[in-house]
Protein backbone atom coordinates (compact mmCIF):
# COMPACT_ATOMS: atom_id res chain seq x y z
CA UNK A 1 0.00 0.00 0.00
CA UNK A 2 1.05 3.54 -0.70
CA UNK A 3 2.76 5.69 1.89
CA UNK A 4 0.33 8.38 3.10
CA UNK A 5 0.91 11.98 2.05
CA UNK A 6 -0.47 15.23 3.41
CA UNK A 7 -1.97 17.32 0.62
CA UNK A 8 -3.09 20.92 0.93
CA UNK A 9 -6.12 20.14 -1.21
CA UNK A 10 -8.18 22.73 -3.03
CA UNK A 11 -11.93 22.37 -2.63
CA UNK A 12 -12.89 21.97 -6.29
CA UNK A 13 -16.61 21.62 -5.63
CA UNK A 14 -19.04 21.36 -2.74
CA UNK A 15 -22.38 19.80 -3.67
CA UNK A 16 -24.99 19.93 -0.93
CA UNK A 17 -27.22 16.90 -1.33
CA UNK A 18 -29.61 17.82 1.49
CA UNK A 19 -29.62 19.90 4.68
CA UNK A 20 -27.27 17.30 6.19
CA UNK A 21 -25.22 15.70 3.45
CA UNK A 22 -22.67 17.14 1.08
CA UNK A 23 -19.99 15.89 -1.29
CA UNK A 24 -16.66 17.71 -1.30
CA UNK A 25 -14.34 17.31 -4.26
CA UNK A 26 -10.73 17.72 -3.14
CA UNK A 27 -7.83 18.29 -5.52
CA UNK A 28 -5.37 15.69 -4.22
CA UNK A 29 -3.74 13.89 -7.17
CA UNK A 30 -1.24 11.91 -5.07
CA UNK A 31 -4.04 10.49 -2.91
CA UNK A 32 -6.41 9.96 -5.85
CA UNK A 33 -3.83 7.86 -7.70
CA UNK A 34 -2.95 5.70 -4.70
CA UNK A 35 -6.29 5.19 -2.94
CA UNK A 36 -7.78 1.71 -2.88
CA UNK A 37 -11.45 0.88 -2.19
CA UNK A 38 -12.22 1.12 1.53
CA UNK A 39 -9.29 3.37 2.39
CA UNK A 40 -9.82 6.69 4.12
CA UNK A 41 -8.36 10.17 4.50
CA UNK A 42 -7.96 12.40 7.56
CA UNK A 43 -9.22 15.89 6.79
CA UNK A 44 -8.48 19.01 8.78
CA UNK A 45 -11.71 20.97 8.83
CA UNK A 46 -10.10 24.30 9.69
CA UNK A 47 -6.72 25.92 10.08
CA UNK A 48 -5.81 26.80 13.65
CA UNK A 49 -6.61 24.78 16.76
CA UNK A 50 -10.40 24.62 17.02
CA UNK A 51 -11.53 22.09 15.91
CA UNK A 52 -8.13 20.59 16.66
CA UNK A 53 -8.19 17.07 15.28
CA UNK A 54 -8.70 15.81 11.76
CA UNK A 55 -11.81 13.86 10.82
CA UNK A 56 -11.75 10.50 9.04
CA UNK A 57 -13.65 10.06 5.76
CA UNK A 58 -13.81 7.16 3.36
CA UNK A 59 -12.56 8.04 -0.09
CA UNK A 60 -15.94 8.31 -1.85
CA UNK A 61 -15.05 8.81 -5.52
CA UNK A 62 -11.74 8.90 -7.37
CA UNK A 63 -12.12 11.48 -10.15
CA UNK A 64 -10.35 11.96 -13.45
CA UNK A 65 -10.85 13.90 -16.67
CA UNK A 66 -11.28 11.45 -19.51
CA UNK A 67 -8.30 9.12 -19.71
CA UNK A 68 -6.00 11.35 -17.61
CA UNK A 69 -4.65 10.03 -14.31
CA UNK A 70 -6.90 10.72 -11.30
CA UNK A 71 -6.59 14.27 -9.99
CA UNK A 72 -9.15 14.45 -7.20
CA UNK A 73 -11.11 12.51 -4.65
CA UNK A 74 -14.48 13.25 -3.17
CA UNK A 75 -15.73 12.63 0.35
CA UNK A 76 -19.33 12.10 1.43
CA UNK A 77 -19.98 14.15 4.57
CA UNK A 78 -22.82 14.15 7.05
CA UNK A 79 -23.18 17.07 9.43
CA UNK A 80 -22.89 15.84 12.98
CA UNK A 81 -20.66 18.34 14.77
CA UNK A 82 -18.48 21.41 14.49
CA UNK A 83 -16.00 19.89 12.03
CA UNK A 84 -18.52 18.46 9.61
CA UNK A 85 -20.55 21.67 9.77
CA UNK A 86 -17.46 23.53 8.55
CA UNK A 87 -17.10 21.03 5.74
CA UNK A 88 -20.78 21.47 4.85
CA UNK A 89 -20.12 25.17 4.34
CA UNK A 90 -16.66 24.84 2.73
CA UNK A 91 -16.29 27.10 -0.27
CA UNK A 92 -14.88 26.08 -3.62
CA UNK A 93 -11.41 27.54 -3.96
CA UNK A 94 -10.61 27.15 -0.24
CA UNK A 95 -8.03 24.61 0.93
CA UNK A 96 -8.14 21.72 3.39
CA UNK A 97 -5.27 19.56 4.63
CA UNK A 98 -5.96 16.00 3.57
CA UNK A 99 -3.83 13.06 4.79
CA UNK A 100 -4.00 9.69 3.10
CA UNK A 101 -4.63 7.18 1.78
CA UNK A 102 -4.88 5.34 5.09
CA UNK A 103 -6.04 1.95 6.35
CA UNK A 104 -6.52 -1.51 4.96
CA UNK A 105 -8.71 -1.67 1.84
CA UNK A 106 -11.47 -4.10 0.94
CA UNK A 107 -10.53 -7.39 -0.63
CA UNK A 108 -12.17 -7.23 -4.08
CA UNK A 109 -13.91 -10.37 -5.29
CA UNK A 110 -13.87 -11.66 -8.87
CA UNK A 111 -16.34 -13.88 -10.75
CA UNK A 112 -17.90 -16.26 -10.14
CA UNK A 113 -18.29 -14.57 -6.74
CA UNK A 114 -20.86 -11.81 -6.39
CA UNK A 115 -20.42 -8.71 -4.22
CA UNK A 116 -23.34 -7.71 -2.05
CA UNK A 117 -22.76 -4.27 -0.54
CA UNK A 118 -24.83 -3.17 2.44
CA UNK A 119 -24.86 0.56 3.22
CA UNK A 120 -26.60 2.51 5.98
CA UNK A 121 -26.76 6.30 5.63
CA UNK A 122 -23.32 7.87 5.23
CA UNK A 123 -22.00 4.29 5.15
CA UNK A 124 -22.54 4.49 1.41
CA UNK A 125 -19.18 6.24 1.17
CA UNK A 126 -16.73 3.36 0.54
CA UNK A 127 -18.94 1.62 -2.03
CA UNK A 128 -18.43 3.91 -5.02
CA UNK A 129 -14.73 3.04 -5.30
CA UNK A 130 -15.51 -0.59 -4.52
CA UNK A 131 -18.00 -0.59 -7.38
CA UNK A 132 -15.28 0.69 -9.69
CA UNK A 133 -12.99 -2.16 -8.62
CA UNK A 134 -15.80 -4.72 -9.02
CA UNK A 135 -16.53 -3.40 -12.51
CA UNK A 136 -12.86 -4.01 -13.27
CA UNK A 137 -12.93 -7.64 -12.06
CA UNK A 138 -16.30 -8.19 -13.68
CA UNK A 139 -17.95 -9.39 -10.48
CA UNK A 140 -21.70 -8.86 -10.28
CA UNK A 141 -22.51 -6.15 -7.72
CA UNK A 142 -25.63 -5.55 -5.68
CA UNK A 143 -26.24 -2.68 -3.25
CA UNK A 144 -28.59 -2.84 -0.29
CA UNK A 145 -29.00 0.77 0.76
CA UNK A 146 -30.91 2.02 3.78
CA UNK A 147 -31.71 5.51 5.04
CA UNK A 148 -34.22 7.31 7.23
CA UNK A 149 -36.30 8.40 4.25
CA UNK A 150 -36.18 8.71 0.45
CA UNK A 151 -34.62 12.17 0.82
CA UNK A 152 -31.61 10.62 2.57
CA UNK A 153 -30.72 8.29 -0.30
CA UNK A 154 -28.18 9.57 -2.81
CA UNK A 155 -26.29 8.47 -5.93
CA UNK A 156 -28.77 5.74 -6.74
CA UNK A 157 -28.56 6.48 -10.47
CA UNK A 158 -24.77 6.57 -10.21
CA UNK A 159 -24.71 2.98 -8.94
CA UNK A 160 -27.39 1.81 -11.40
CA UNK A 161 -25.45 3.24 -14.34
CA UNK A 162 -22.51 1.06 -13.31
CA UNK A 163 -24.53 -2.09 -13.43
CA UNK A 164 -25.21 -2.35 -9.70
CA UNK A 165 -28.54 -3.96 -8.73
CA UNK A 166 -30.21 -1.86 -6.05
CA UNK A 167 -32.37 -2.85 -3.07
CA UNK A 168 -33.53 0.12 -1.03
CA UNK A 169 -35.10 0.41 2.42
CA UNK A 170 -36.25 3.46 4.36
CA UNK A 171 -37.21 3.67 8.00
CA UNK A 172 -40.30 5.76 7.15
CA UNK A 173 -41.26 3.60 4.18
CA UNK A 174 -41.03 6.51 1.73
CA UNK A 175 -38.99 4.41 -0.69
CA UNK A 176 -38.33 0.70 -1.05
CA UNK A 177 -38.87 -1.60 1.88
CA UNK A 178 -40.29 -0.13 5.07
CA UNK A 179 -37.67 -0.67 7.78
CA UNK A 180 -34.00 -1.38 8.06
CA UNK A 181 -31.74 -2.36 5.22
CA UNK A 182 -31.60 -5.87 6.65
CA UNK A 183 -35.21 -6.41 5.47
CA UNK A 184 -34.34 -6.68 1.74
CA UNK A 185 -31.00 -8.27 2.60
CA UNK A 186 -32.58 -11.13 4.55
CA UNK A 187 -35.10 -11.68 1.76
CA UNK A 188 -32.32 -11.85 -0.82
CA UNK A 189 -30.25 -14.20 1.31
CA UNK A 190 -33.21 -16.54 1.69
CA UNK A 191 -33.83 -16.52 -2.06
CA UNK A 192 -30.28 -16.78 -3.30
CA UNK A 193 -28.79 -19.57 -5.40
CA UNK A 194 -26.51 -21.30 -2.90
CA UNK A 195 -24.14 -22.44 -5.66
CA UNK A 196 -23.05 -18.83 -6.30
CA UNK A 197 -20.44 -17.58 -3.81
CA UNK A 198 -21.28 -14.20 -2.26
CA UNK A 199 -19.06 -11.74 -0.39
CA UNK A 200 -20.99 -9.40 1.88
CA UNK A 201 -19.57 -5.90 2.33
CA UNK A 202 -21.03 -3.60 4.98
CA UNK A 203 -20.58 -0.02 6.14
CA UNK A 204 -22.95 1.95 8.36
CA UNK A 205 -24.16 2.25 11.94
CA UNK A 206 -22.77 -0.33 14.34
CA UNK A 207 -26.07 -2.18 14.94
CA UNK A 208 -26.34 -2.64 11.17
CA UNK A 209 -22.77 -3.94 10.94
CA UNK A 210 -23.45 -6.38 13.74
CA UNK A 211 -26.63 -7.56 12.03
CA UNK A 212 -24.94 -8.03 8.65
CA UNK A 213 -21.96 -9.85 10.17
CA UNK A 214 -24.42 -12.10 12.00
CA UNK A 215 -26.43 -12.80 8.85
CA UNK A 216 -23.24 -13.65 6.97
CA UNK A 217 -22.27 -16.19 9.63
CA UNK A 218 -25.78 -17.67 9.68
CA UNK A 219 -25.73 -18.12 5.91
CA UNK A 220 -22.17 -19.41 5.82
CA UNK A 221 -20.91 -16.43 3.83
CA UNK A 222 -17.75 -14.36 4.30
CA UNK A 223 -18.16 -10.70 5.07
CA UNK A 224 -16.02 -7.56 5.15
CA UNK A 225 -17.13 -4.84 7.50
CA UNK A 226 -15.90 -1.25 7.42
CA UNK A 227 -16.00 0.17 10.94
CA UNK A 228 -16.51 3.79 11.85
CA UNK A 229 -14.76 5.06 14.96
CA UNK A 230 -13.74 8.32 16.56
CA UNK A 231 -10.14 8.67 15.44
CA UNK A 232 -7.39 10.86 16.82
CA UNK A 233 -4.66 10.42 14.27
CA UNK A 234 -5.49 7.76 11.65
CA UNK A 235 -1.87 6.58 11.76
CA UNK A 236 -1.82 4.11 14.66
CA UNK A 237 -0.34 6.56 17.13
CA UNK A 238 -3.09 7.26 19.63
CA UNK A 239 -4.98 3.99 20.22
CA UNK A 240 -8.34 5.76 20.42
CA UNK A 241 -10.18 4.09 17.52
CA UNK A 242 -10.11 0.54 18.83
CA UNK A 243 -12.55 -2.23 18.03
CA UNK A 244 -12.58 -5.63 19.68
CA UNK A 245 -11.55 -8.56 17.53
CA UNK A 246 -10.81 -12.19 18.18
CA UNK A 247 -7.29 -13.16 17.15
CA UNK A 248 -5.99 -16.48 15.90
CA UNK A 249 -5.24 -17.46 19.50
CA UNK A 250 -8.95 -17.07 20.31
CA UNK A 251 -8.26 -14.13 22.58
CA UNK A 252 -10.44 -11.00 22.20
CA UNK A 253 -8.38 -7.81 22.04
CA UNK A 254 -8.80 -4.16 21.21
CA UNK A 255 -7.13 -3.39 17.89
CA UNK A 256 -6.82 -0.06 16.12
CA UNK A 257 -9.37 0.38 13.34
CA UNK A 258 -7.09 2.89 11.57
CA UNK A 259 -4.21 0.50 10.91
CA UNK A 260 -5.71 -2.96 11.45
CA UNK A 261 -8.89 -1.83 9.66
CA UNK A 262 -11.10 0.00 8.97
CA UNK A 263 -12.11 -3.12 7.04
CA UNK A 264 -12.34 -6.28 9.15
CA UNK A 265 -13.58 -9.77 8.46
CA UNK A 266 -17.09 -9.74 9.92
CA UNK A 267 -16.51 -12.96 11.85
CA UNK A 268 -13.39 -11.54 13.57
CA UNK A 269 -15.25 -8.67 15.24
CA UNK A 270 -16.48 -9.07 18.81
CA UNK A 271 -19.56 -6.94 19.46
CA UNK A 272 -20.01 -5.33 22.88
CA UNK B 1 26.27 28.57 9.65
CA UNK B 2 23.87 25.81 10.71
CA UNK B 3 23.18 26.13 14.42
CA UNK B 4 24.21 23.30 16.75
CA UNK B 5 21.02 21.60 17.89
CA UNK B 6 22.62 19.03 20.19
CA UNK B 7 21.41 18.88 23.79
CA UNK B 8 22.41 16.80 26.81
CA UNK B 9 19.85 15.05 28.97
CA UNK B 10 22.08 13.90 31.80
CA UNK B 11 24.48 11.37 30.30
CA UNK B 12 22.51 11.19 27.05
CA UNK B 13 23.36 13.42 24.11
CA UNK B 14 20.56 14.03 21.61
CA UNK B 15 21.10 15.35 18.10
CA UNK B 16 18.27 17.83 18.61
CA UNK B 17 15.78 18.71 21.35
CA UNK B 18 12.72 17.19 19.65
CA UNK B 19 11.26 14.06 21.23
CA UNK B 20 7.98 12.30 20.66
CA UNK B 21 5.66 12.25 23.66
CA UNK B 22 4.79 8.84 25.04
CA UNK B 23 1.35 7.57 24.05
CA UNK B 24 1.24 9.86 21.03
CA UNK B 25 3.55 8.01 18.65
CA UNK B 26 2.63 4.35 19.15
CA UNK B 27 5.82 2.30 19.35
CA UNK B 28 7.47 4.54 16.76
CA UNK B 29 7.38 1.96 13.96
CA UNK B 30 3.88 3.13 13.00
CA UNK B 31 5.40 6.37 11.74
CA UNK B 32 8.47 4.95 10.00
CA UNK B 33 6.93 5.49 6.55
CA UNK B 34 6.43 9.22 7.04
CA UNK B 35 9.10 10.24 9.59
CA UNK B 36 12.84 9.51 9.51
CA UNK B 37 13.07 8.28 13.10
CA UNK B 38 16.85 8.66 13.10
CA UNK B 39 16.47 12.42 12.71
CA UNK B 40 14.41 12.83 15.88
CA UNK B 41 16.13 13.72 19.14
CA UNK B 42 14.48 10.66 20.64
CA UNK B 43 11.48 8.42 20.12
CA UNK B 44 9.61 7.99 23.41
CA UNK B 45 7.42 4.94 22.98
CA UNK B 46 4.07 4.10 24.49
CA UNK B 47 4.05 3.18 28.17
CA UNK B 48 4.86 -0.44 28.96
CA UNK B 49 3.93 -2.65 31.87
CA UNK B 50 5.36 -6.10 32.45
CA UNK B 51 2.34 -7.70 30.79
CA UNK B 52 -0.12 -6.91 28.04
CA UNK B 53 -2.90 -4.51 28.99
CA UNK B 54 -6.27 -4.18 27.34
CA UNK B 55 -6.96 -0.50 28.07
CA UNK B 56 -10.35 1.16 28.46
CA UNK B 57 -13.38 0.55 26.24
CA UNK B 58 -14.14 3.27 23.68
CA UNK B 59 -14.94 6.11 23.48
CA UNK B 60 -11.37 6.85 24.53
CA UNK B 61 -10.96 10.41 23.27
CA UNK B 62 -13.08 13.50 22.95
CA UNK B 63 -12.21 16.81 21.41
CA UNK B 64 -12.43 19.96 23.52
CA UNK B 65 -11.67 23.59 22.65
CA UNK B 66 -8.07 23.61 21.31
CA UNK B 67 -7.48 20.31 23.02
CA UNK B 68 -8.54 16.75 23.58
CA UNK B 69 -9.23 14.40 26.45
CA UNK B 70 -7.95 10.88 26.38
CA UNK B 71 -8.55 7.86 28.53
CA UNK B 72 -6.79 5.12 26.60
CA UNK B 73 -5.94 3.26 29.78
CA UNK B 74 -2.39 2.35 28.75
CA UNK B 75 -3.33 -0.39 26.33
CA UNK B 76 -0.04 -2.05 25.54
CA UNK B 77 1.79 -5.15 24.44
CA UNK B 78 3.96 -5.49 27.55
CA UNK B 79 7.71 -5.18 27.81
CA UNK B 80 8.57 -8.66 26.52
CA UNK B 81 6.67 -8.38 23.27
CA UNK B 82 8.02 -4.84 22.82
CA UNK B 83 11.60 -6.05 23.09
CA UNK B 84 10.93 -8.97 20.75
CA UNK B 85 8.62 -7.38 18.17
CA UNK B 86 9.43 -3.65 18.07
CA UNK B 87 13.03 -3.11 19.15
CA UNK B 88 14.69 -4.83 16.15
CA UNK B 89 12.86 -2.48 13.77
CA UNK B 90 13.62 0.59 15.92
CA UNK B 91 17.32 -0.37 16.00
CA UNK B 92 17.34 -0.86 12.23
CA UNK B 93 15.77 2.58 11.75
CA UNK B 94 18.41 4.22 13.90
CA UNK B 95 16.00 5.62 16.47
CA UNK B 96 17.20 6.82 19.87
CA UNK B 97 14.66 4.92 21.93
CA UNK B 98 13.35 6.11 25.27
CA UNK B 99 10.94 3.67 26.88
CA UNK B 100 8.12 4.91 29.07
CA UNK B 101 8.04 2.52 32.04
CA UNK B 102 4.80 1.82 33.90
CA UNK B 103 3.99 -0.24 36.93
CA UNK B 104 1.27 -0.97 39.43
CA UNK B 105 3.87 -1.59 42.15
CA UNK B 106 7.46 -0.60 42.86
CA UNK B 107 8.46 -4.18 42.05
CA UNK B 108 6.88 -3.95 38.61
CA UNK B 109 8.60 -0.64 37.80
CA UNK B 110 11.90 -2.23 38.83
CA UNK B 111 11.32 -5.44 36.88
CA UNK B 112 10.39 -3.61 33.65
CA UNK B 113 13.38 -1.29 34.07
CA UNK B 114 15.74 -4.20 34.73
CA UNK B 115 14.57 -6.00 31.59
CA UNK B 116 15.03 -2.90 29.44
CA UNK B 117 18.47 -2.17 30.86
CA UNK B 118 19.87 -5.20 29.07
CA UNK B 119 18.29 -4.38 25.70
CA UNK B 120 20.54 -3.00 23.00
CA UNK B 121 19.26 0.29 21.63
CA UNK B 122 17.28 1.45 24.65
CA UNK B 123 18.84 4.84 25.39
CA UNK B 124 16.92 5.96 28.46
CA UNK B 125 13.89 5.26 30.63
CA UNK B 126 11.03 7.65 31.26
CA UNK B 127 9.33 6.63 34.48
CA UNK B 128 5.58 7.06 34.14
CA UNK B 129 4.36 8.11 37.58
CA UNK B 130 1.73 10.39 36.15
CA UNK B 131 -0.85 8.63 33.99
CA UNK B 132 -4.22 9.94 35.18
CA UNK B 133 -6.23 7.14 33.58
CA UNK B 134 -5.48 3.97 35.49
CA UNK B 135 -6.65 2.95 38.90
CA UNK B 136 -3.55 1.33 40.33
CA UNK B 137 -0.01 2.60 40.01
CA UNK B 138 0.97 5.51 37.85
CA UNK B 139 -0.41 8.69 39.28
CA UNK B 140 -0.71 7.33 42.82
CA UNK B 141 3.10 7.38 42.88
CA UNK B 142 3.20 10.76 41.21
CA UNK B 143 0.86 12.59 43.60
CA UNK B 144 2.58 11.67 46.85
CA UNK B 145 6.13 12.89 47.54
CA UNK B 146 7.35 9.92 49.64
CA UNK B 147 5.93 7.43 47.12
CA UNK B 148 7.49 9.27 44.18
CA UNK B 149 10.84 9.33 45.94
CA UNK B 150 10.57 5.65 46.83
CA UNK B 151 9.80 4.40 43.31
CA UNK B 152 12.47 6.56 41.66
CA UNK B 153 15.09 5.49 44.23
CA UNK B 154 14.19 1.84 43.77
CA UNK B 155 14.45 2.00 39.98
CA UNK B 156 17.68 3.99 40.27
CA UNK B 157 19.23 0.99 42.03
CA UNK B 158 18.41 -1.45 39.21
CA UNK B 159 19.41 0.50 36.12
CA UNK B 160 22.33 2.52 34.80
CA UNK B 161 20.24 3.93 31.97
CA UNK B 162 19.43 7.64 32.16
CA UNK B 163 16.30 7.91 34.26
CA UNK B 164 13.64 10.56 33.65
CA UNK B 165 10.49 10.51 35.77
CA UNK B 166 7.48 12.02 33.98
CA UNK B 167 5.60 14.29 36.34
CA UNK B 168 1.93 15.02 36.65
CA UNK B 169 0.58 18.56 36.80
CA UNK B 170 -2.28 17.36 39.02
CA UNK B 171 -0.51 18.36 42.24
CA UNK B 172 -0.22 21.58 44.20
CA UNK B 173 3.50 22.06 43.58
CA UNK B 174 5.11 20.26 40.64
CA UNK B 175 8.51 21.65 41.51
CA UNK B 176 8.54 19.82 44.84
CA UNK B 177 8.16 16.57 42.86
CA UNK B 178 10.97 17.63 40.53
CA UNK B 179 13.17 18.18 43.60
CA UNK B 180 12.18 14.78 45.01
CA UNK B 181 13.10 13.18 41.68
CA UNK B 182 16.49 14.89 41.67
CA UNK B 183 17.11 13.82 45.23
CA UNK B 184 16.18 10.22 44.37
CA UNK B 185 18.81 10.09 41.64
CA UNK B 186 16.90 10.98 38.49
CA UNK B 187 18.96 12.28 35.56
CA UNK B 188 16.16 14.50 34.29
CA UNK B 189 12.44 15.11 34.70
CA UNK B 190 9.81 15.42 31.98
CA UNK B 191 6.60 17.37 32.39
CA UNK B 192 3.73 17.82 32.07
CA UNK B 193 1.58 14.77 31.66
CA UNK B 194 -2.08 15.55 30.96
CA UNK B 195 -4.44 17.44 33.23
CA UNK B 196 -7.19 15.34 34.78
CA UNK B 197 -10.39 16.58 33.18
CA UNK B 198 -13.83 15.58 31.97
CA UNK B 199 -16.51 16.41 29.43
CA UNK B 200 -20.25 15.71 29.59
CA UNK B 201 -22.82 15.20 26.85
CA UNK B 202 -25.55 17.45 28.20
CA UNK B 203 -28.25 15.89 25.98
CA UNK B 204 -27.78 12.47 27.52
CA UNK B 205 -26.30 13.56 30.85
CA UNK B 206 -23.52 11.03 30.32
CA UNK B 207 -19.74 11.44 30.31
CA UNK B 208 -18.17 11.64 26.88
CA UNK B 209 -15.44 9.16 27.87
CA UNK B 210 -16.16 5.60 28.97
CA UNK B 211 -13.70 6.14 31.83
CA UNK B 212 -15.64 9.29 32.88
CA UNK B 213 -12.41 11.26 33.38
CA UNK B 214 -9.44 11.63 31.10
CA UNK B 215 -6.32 13.68 30.51
CA UNK B 216 -6.44 17.05 28.75
CA UNK B 217 -3.71 17.79 26.20
CA UNK B 218 -3.20 20.12 23.28
CA UNK B 219 -2.72 23.87 22.85
CA UNK B 220 -5.29 24.55 25.59
CA UNK B 221 -2.82 23.49 28.31
CA UNK B 222 0.32 25.11 26.90
CA UNK B 223 0.49 28.27 29.08
CA UNK B 224 0.08 26.22 32.27
CA UNK B 225 2.73 23.76 31.11
CA UNK B 226 5.15 26.58 30.32
CA UNK B 227 4.67 27.98 33.82
CA UNK B 228 5.28 24.58 35.42
CA UNK B 229 8.40 23.94 33.34
CA UNK B 230 9.67 27.39 34.35
CA UNK B 231 9.09 26.63 38.04
CA UNK B 232 10.75 23.22 37.85
CA UNK B 233 13.76 24.43 35.89
CA UNK B 234 14.39 27.00 38.60
CA UNK B 235 14.00 24.39 41.34
CA UNK B 236 16.42 21.67 40.13
CA UNK B 237 19.86 21.34 38.55
CA UNK B 238 18.98 18.30 36.41
CA UNK B 239 17.58 18.94 32.90
CA UNK B 240 13.87 19.47 32.45
CA UNK B 241 12.15 18.06 29.36
CA UNK B 242 9.10 20.19 28.66
CA UNK B 243 5.84 19.35 26.97
CA UNK B 244 2.23 20.46 26.82
CA UNK B 245 0.46 21.64 23.70
CA UNK B 246 3.55 22.27 21.56
CA UNK B 247 2.33 22.72 17.97
CA UNK B 248 4.91 24.96 16.30
CA UNK B 249 8.57 25.98 16.39
CA UNK B 250 7.49 29.06 18.31
CA UNK B 251 6.08 26.81 21.02
CA UNK B 252 9.31 24.77 21.16
CA UNK B 253 11.27 27.98 21.63
CA UNK B 254 8.91 29.13 24.38
CA UNK B 255 9.60 25.97 26.40
CA UNK B 256 13.36 26.23 25.83
CA UNK B 257 13.42 29.85 26.99
CA UNK B 258 11.34 28.84 30.03
CA UNK B 259 14.07 26.37 30.97
CA UNK B 260 13.43 23.11 29.11
CA UNK B 261 16.54 21.46 27.70
CA UNK B 262 14.45 19.41 25.30
CA UNK B 263 10.76 19.10 24.47
CA UNK B 264 8.23 16.43 23.66
CA UNK B 265 5.45 16.79 21.12
CA UNK B 266 2.30 14.69 21.38
CA UNK B 267 -1.13 15.86 20.33
CA UNK B 268 0.24 18.01 17.47
CA UNK B 269 1.66 14.84 15.91
CA UNK B 270 -1.90 13.52 15.64
CA UNK B 271 -2.89 16.59 13.66
CA UNK B 272 0.27 16.67 11.52
CA UNK B 273 2.57 13.63 11.44
CA UNK B 274 4.90 15.64 9.19
CA UNK B 275 5.41 18.28 11.88
CA UNK B 276 8.93 17.20 12.91
CA UNK B 277 10.96 18.67 10.06
CA UNK B 278 8.89 21.86 10.28
CA UNK B 279 9.69 22.22 13.98
CA UNK B 280 13.39 21.63 13.40
CA UNK B 281 13.73 24.08 10.52
CA UNK B 282 11.75 26.66 12.47
CA UNK B 283 14.08 26.37 15.46
CA UNK B 284 17.14 26.56 13.19
CA UNK B 285 15.78 29.62 11.42
CA UNK B 286 15.16 31.34 14.78
CA UNK B 287 18.66 30.58 16.08
CA UNK B 288 20.20 31.94 12.90
CA UNK B 289 18.06 35.05 12.96
CA UNK B 290 19.02 35.70 16.59
CA UNK B 291 22.66 34.80 16.00
CA UNK B 292 22.60 32.02 18.58
CA UNK B 293 25.15 29.33 17.65
CA UNK B 294 23.88 26.53 19.89
CA UNK B 295 20.35 25.66 20.98
CA UNK B 296 21.71 25.00 24.49
CA UNK B 297 22.51 28.71 24.69
CA UNK B 298 18.80 29.45 24.58
CA UNK B 299 17.77 27.17 27.46
CA UNK B 300 16.49 29.04 30.50
CA UNK B 301 17.20 32.50 29.10
CA UNK B 302 13.94 34.11 30.14
CA UNK B 303 14.50 37.79 30.81
CA UNK B 304 12.34 39.12 33.62
CA UNK B 305 14.23 42.33 34.34
CA UNK B 306 12.47 45.45 33.16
Amino acid sequence: MAVPVDVRAEVLANTRLSAEYNVLVLGAPAIARAAEPGQFVMVRTADGTDPLLRRPFSVFEVLRDGEAPPHAISILCKRVGAGTTRLFHAEAGSHLDCLGPLGKPFGVVAPPAEAWMVAGGVGLAPFATLTGALNATGAAARLFYGGRSAADLFYIDWFRSRGVTLDVATEDGSRGDHGRVTVPLERALAARDASVPVMLYACGPEPMLKAVAGLAIRHGLPSQVSTERIMGCGMGGCYSCVVKTRGEDGQARFVRSCVNGPVFAGDALVWE
Amino acid sequence: MTPDLRVRIGPLELKNPLMTASGCFGYGVEYADVVDLSRLGAVVVKGLFLKEREGHPPPRIVETPSGMLNAIGLQGIGVHRFVREKMPELRRLGAVVVVNVCGSSIDEYCEVSRILSDVEGVAALELNISCPNIKEGGIQFGCDLPSAHAVISAVRKVTRLPLMPKLTPNVTSVSSFARAAEDAGADAVSLVNTFLAMAIDVETGRPKLSNVMGGLSGPAIRPIAVRMVYECAKAVRIPVVGMGGISSARDVLEFLIAGATAVQVGTANFVDPFIWSKLQSGVEEYLQRHDIPRVMDLVGTLTTAR
